[in-house]
């Protein structure tokens, strides 16, 4: 049995506080499709910050394109701002193999060369493939394997997470 | 639809593009939405996405093509696949060899897939059936039978510029009856859910059966183009034409081809559209095909997102 869950609201203003310190107007935010999406247009309020909001899909990135084809929700990319020298926080709702954020990383430069890019993460749950940290991080949780974090969204725009236990492959 | 379907794969995915007639609504959309997404990769620095490093894809064009051989060796190149263009002329096909024995050589030297232009109906699903069963088929244009991928890049042209199907009304004009286009075209639009689709030219170059395909016949360009959304001109198809079916291409300008005085019978924001090659002063006037109305350039370049997208679904469907 696992413990529940943290609120997902009170992780984001936490989150919120840590970055804080660390960005300036300048700084850019880039969500990763979809909860990061969501995440990364609250924080860039949150922070007031100037450059637009960017989103990212690394479908086109994935490393698992060959075993499991293409995700059939593909959505376009949109970086409305020259990635070039650009400080860039990355942001996605859960960490956990790195592999997104490879793949995040990897589109990135196919726009320009970023000055730096650095991750925020709402949920860090471990079990790092590769060699990726967070900057910043709202908790970090340990759930078992086949266990999913998912982050959902209301109807009136709050978050939450909730636990999935996948079927088994 | 019920039974066989050659193009779908035991799981209902795509295996194969070769006809829109018959593909689900789902995988049609699923195409244009995943297009849409490839169109902004196009704009960017590195017009490049690594899907298809490591694939092979020959493009084995048996009929002239510059437009479409291009697009696809495009598309294929920002996949990050490796592209290896078949010239016709200096085919084995032209010292005897079967165009069966030539895919199983192809086969051989490891494709993964194949894009195909032949002037045989059928030539695309032949080759489809006997491949092995990790290689992925494009029919690039087969006779008068289809051009899936050209149906379906005028599909992201229309939502592009209309941005739904559900009220649309659509006119088809000129050579239909030669026009494996117009074919893809019907069929997609109807897949899509336009409501009315008219096509528009003389007896001679309308198919008999055509109003079987669920479309609306005219003889006469201002009936034809009242009130339409979408104009599509389709290309006078000199090279099939076999016997007398025009008196002259003066003859069709004057009655057929696209005026600016006979597109004022369409909405004042309807697009024109044609697949290319143009012929100015045939089927369409210059001041139309160059005009505010006129679409024909963007088709072009969407046309390279679209193929992007069917590429890498048939090569994801394993």
């Amino acid at each position: 049995m696992t413990k529940p869950l943290p609120d997902a609201e009170d992780l984001l203003a936490r989150l919120a506080e840590r970055m804080r310190a660390c960005v300036t107007a300048d700084t850019a935010l880039i969500g990763i499709h979809t909860g990061g999406v969501w995440l990364a247009q609250r924080l860039h309020k949150a922070l007031a910050l100037r450059q637009p909001l960017g989103t990212v899909d690394v479908s086109f990135y994935r490393d698992d394109y060959g075993s499991r084809g293409l995700h059939a929700k593909v959505k376009p990319s949109d970086i409305p701002f020259e990635v070039a020298d650009a400080d860039i926080i990355l942001v996605d709702d859960v960490l956990y193999t790195g592999r997104t954020i490879r793949a995040a990383m990897n589109e990135l430069f196919d726009y320009g060369r970023p000055r730096s890019i650095r991750l925020a993460a709402l949920v860090d749950r471990g079990g790092r493939q590769l060699p990726i940290a967070a900057q910043f991080v709202g908790a970090e949780v340990s759930v078992a394997d086949e266990e999913q974090i998912e982050l959902k969204k209301s109807e009136k725009g709050e978050l939450s997470l909730v636990l999935n236990r996948q079927a088994p492959a | 639809m019920t039974g066989f379907n050659p193009q779908l794969n035991s799981n209902g995915e795509l295996q194969h593009l070769l006809t829109i007639e018959g593909l689900p609504r789902e995988i049609v959309l699923n195409i244009l939405d995943t297009a849409h997404s490839f169109l902004s990769v196009g704009e960017r620095e590195i017009k490049k996405v690594p899907l298809l490093r490591g694939k092979a894809i020959f493009n084995l064009f048996f009929e002239a093509s510059t437009r479409t051989r291009t697009t696809f060796e495009i598309a294929a190149k920002r996949l990050s696949a490796d592209v290896i263009n078949l010239s016709v002329g200096t085919s084995s096909q032209s010292k005897g060899e079967t165009l069966l024995d030539t895919v199983a050589n192809l086969s051989a030297m490891h494709a993964d897939m194949f894009v195909v232009r032949h002037s045989q109906s059928g030539a695309a699903h032949l080759i489809a059936r006997h491949v092995a069963p990790h290689i992925h088929v494009i029919n690039a244009g087969d006779g008068r039978h289809a051009h899936p991928t050209q149906g379906l890049l005028d599909m992201f042209t229309i939502r592009h510029y209309k941005k739904e199907f559900a009220s649309l009304r659509v006119a088809i004009v000129g050579d239909v009856l030669h026009s494996r286009v117009a074919r893809s075209q019907i069929h997609a639009l109807t897949t899509l859910g336009v409501p009315e689709v008219r096509v528009v030219g003389p007896r001679t170059l309308l198919p008999t059966n055509v109003s079987e395909l669920g479309v609306h016949v005219y003889h006469d360009m201002a009936a034809g183009l009242n009130d339409v959304d979408v104009v599509i001109m389709l290309r006078l198809q000199n090279e099939r034409m076999n016997g007398a079916l025009l008196p002259s291409a003066q003859e069709f300008f004057k009655y057929y081809g696209l005026t600016p005085e006979k597109l004022g019978h369409a909405k004042p924001d309807a697009i024109v559209m044609h697949p290319g090659p143009m012929n100015r002063g045939i089927e369409i006037e210059s001041s139309v095909a160059d005009g505010r109305q006129s679409v024909i350039l963007p088709q072009v370049t969407f046309g390279i997102a679209v193929r992007m997208a069917v590429m890498s679904i048939l090569a994801g469907n394993a």
